[in-house]
């Protein structure tokens, strides 16, 4: 059997008898989901945003909505927008929580040692680690947003709103930016549980990786900008790059030597 | 097994090991005693390819270490200073998982081996989290095991165990010597060391001395001969210091203390030279150094000047 998948299925199994991180998992997904399709369902009857007008809204989003939409549709599809980056969050913030009670959780145990001490190689456990992070989170955030749509194609009167769910923007989101976002998060997670002795201090401080995604969210809903298709591009290019050097500087800090001589 | 030559580690300006060189035999168990800090875990964890040298080579069962190392990993058990298991697992899931990653051919095969072998079998289902310290540290020599290595890296295996999960622990060893295993062993149990090695090395960043248990005992103190006797003339001393094979005479609680080379040898003309004096002779025993007042010597030797002997 292949070592990245020999830990991962360690990991799982160690990891998901620890009730918090259980919890983290299955209440992001549960809680990102049900929001909007609450929303949805509070809005579904176009009486409810019909006396929203372009002038409720921020300036541009109009554009987003095109011509194939009236303004009760368009008001629908500015509230769903606010929570495509729900969507974003959950890729970030599930792998932070188990790569930091994983790794920090290895550290206090001293479990590692016996670990590096296989034939098996840095990259393999890392790999096996980050993937470990990973999988659930886009798991559960491909899962959320299935439901999503399942549940928006229930509440929502509009075919066009709910087609948008579907088209380059969304799918770019949630299938390229999310696992992108998870590797990133993932990375600074191995980062920060090299100097952390605490799972909750690693999983904290991992967190401030959500604060540039946040920055979105806000500027989002002050119509500072949109996310349109361009700006999701964009945003997978810069991820794509940011990626590239923290699974870099991450592999560099999980050495053998570096592991076993100052991780304290 | 092993050979190492001028092995040294530095980290920053601390040098931990310096220029060890040495060599075990297969079949061997081979102890490595030193205080704290002495660099033992330093030398086993190189030994074992987790950390690079800084200079020096080393061949581990006939492989290069630092160009072979996978190939090391492959072939060495270590038991680790602290068991390292995962608490949430199963007794038999933390063995299946290290199994696995040394790629052990029959893995439930060989993990229900060592686990009947140190009767954890019928526990095997537990969280390791409800096992006694004993039970993890048998778990943890299973695991080391598992994928049958050529040579076995014990660091402190009896450390912080209770009397009887220590001597379960020390008979396994022992059992795993009469297997013909060789056998890397750190430890601060001098008796332990005594009882199950074949060779000791006392160590502080580097080797102080190697030799068997009792070769280390005449290389360091001499065999000392104490005759207890009904009244001590002054004279007695100064007749038995006459003799050219005496290395030292004192007196002790109505008792000389004689320290000699060959007492086969050399008891009889003392005992026939105070029988001459008129000196009652009551019995005549041998004193022995323990292992441990060897080791105390090697490492402090400024705290042993005043000894009896030498």
């Amino acid at each position: 059997m292949n070592k990245v998948w020999i830990i991962v299925r360690k990991e799982w199994a160690e990891v998901f008898k620890n009730r918090f991180v259980l919890f983290t998992v299955a209440f992001l997904p549960i809680i990102f989901t049900a929001l909007p399709l609450i929303m949805l369902y509070a809005t579904r009857n176009s009486a409810d945003v019909s006396g929203l007008s372009s002038a409720d809204m921020p300036s541009g989003f109009t554009q987003l909505c095109g011509d194939q939409m009236n303004a009760a549709e368009c008001s629908q599809y500015f509230i769903i927008s606010q929570f495509m980056l729900l969507f974003m969050i959950m890729p970030l913030a599930i792998p932070v929580t188990i790569a930091s009670y994983s790794i920090v959780g290895e550290k206090s145990t001293r479990t590692l040692e016996p670990v590096l001490a296989t034939p098996i190689t840095t990259v393999e456990l890392l790999a096996g680690k980050g993937l470990a992070a990973i999988l659930p989170a886009i798991g559960a955030t491909w899962l959320g947003f299935v439901v999503f749509a399942v549940g928006a194609r229930m509440l929502s009167a509009s075919p066009v709103v709910l087609s948008r769910l579907a088209d380059a923007l969304w799918l770019t989101a949630i299938f390229v930016v999310g696992p992108l976002l998870s590797i990133a998060a993932v990375s600074v997670a191995v980062m920060v549980s090299s100097r952390a002795n605490d799972p909750r201090v690693a999983e904290q401080l991992s967190m401030l990786v959500i604060l540039p995604l946040l920055g979105v969210f806000f500027g989002q809903i002050t119509g500072l900008f949109f996310i349109n298709d361009r700006l999701i591009l964009w945003m997978a290019a810069v991820l794509l790059v940011i990626d590239a050097g923290l699974v870099a500087l991450a592999t560099h800090l999980f050495q053998r030597e570096t592991i076993l001589t100052r991780w304290k | 097994m092993i050979k190492t030559d001028s092995l040294t580690k530095q980290f920053n300006d601390v040098v931990a090991v310096d220029r060890l060189s040495l060599e075990v035999n297969s079949g061997e168990v081979f102890g490595f005693l030193g205080p704290n800090g002495a660099g033992k875990t330093t030398t086993i964890r190189m030994l074992t390819a987790l950390i690079a040298p800084t200079s020096g080579s080393a061949v581990v069962a006939g492989f290069e270490l630092g160009k072979e190392d996978t190939q090391i990993r492959r072939v060495v058990g270590i038991l680790t200073e602290s068991p390292g298991l995962y608490d949430r697992l199963s007794a038999e899931r933390n063995l299946d998982f290290f199994a696995r990653l040394y790629e052990v051919e029959d893995v439930p095969g060989q993990v229900e081996r060592y686990l009947r072998m140190l009767e954890l079998w019928d526990r095997r289902q537990e969280a390791v989290a409800q096992f006694s310290k004993g039970m993890r540290q048998k778990l943890a020599i299973a695991r080391a095991l598992l994928h049958e290595p050529q040579i076995l890296f014990l660091d402190e295996p009896t450390s912080g165990l209770d009397p009887e999960a220590a001597r379960l622990v020390r008979d396994f060893i022992a059992e795993l010597r009469s297997e013909g295993r060789t056998i890397f062993m750190c430890t601060h149990n001098l008796d332990e060391a005594d009882r199950l090695c074949d060779r000791i090395a006392v160590f502080n960043q580097h080797i102080l001395a190697l030799d068997t248990p009792s070769a280390l005992r005449r290389s360091v103190y001499a065999r000392t001969v104490v005759f207890h006797l009904r009244g001590i003339h002054p004279g007695f001393v100064e007749r038995i210091e006459n003799f050219p094979f005496v290395r030292s005479v004192e007196t002790m609680d109505g008792k000389l203390v004689v320290g000699l080379d060959e007492p086969e040898e050399n008891n009889p003309a003392i005992v026939r030279a105070l029988v001459e004096m008129g000196a009652d002779i009551q019995f005549v025993g041998e004193l022995r150094r323990s292992l441990e007042d060897v080791y105390l010597r090697l490492v402090n030797p400024q705290d042993h000047d005043t000894d009896d002997s030498k």
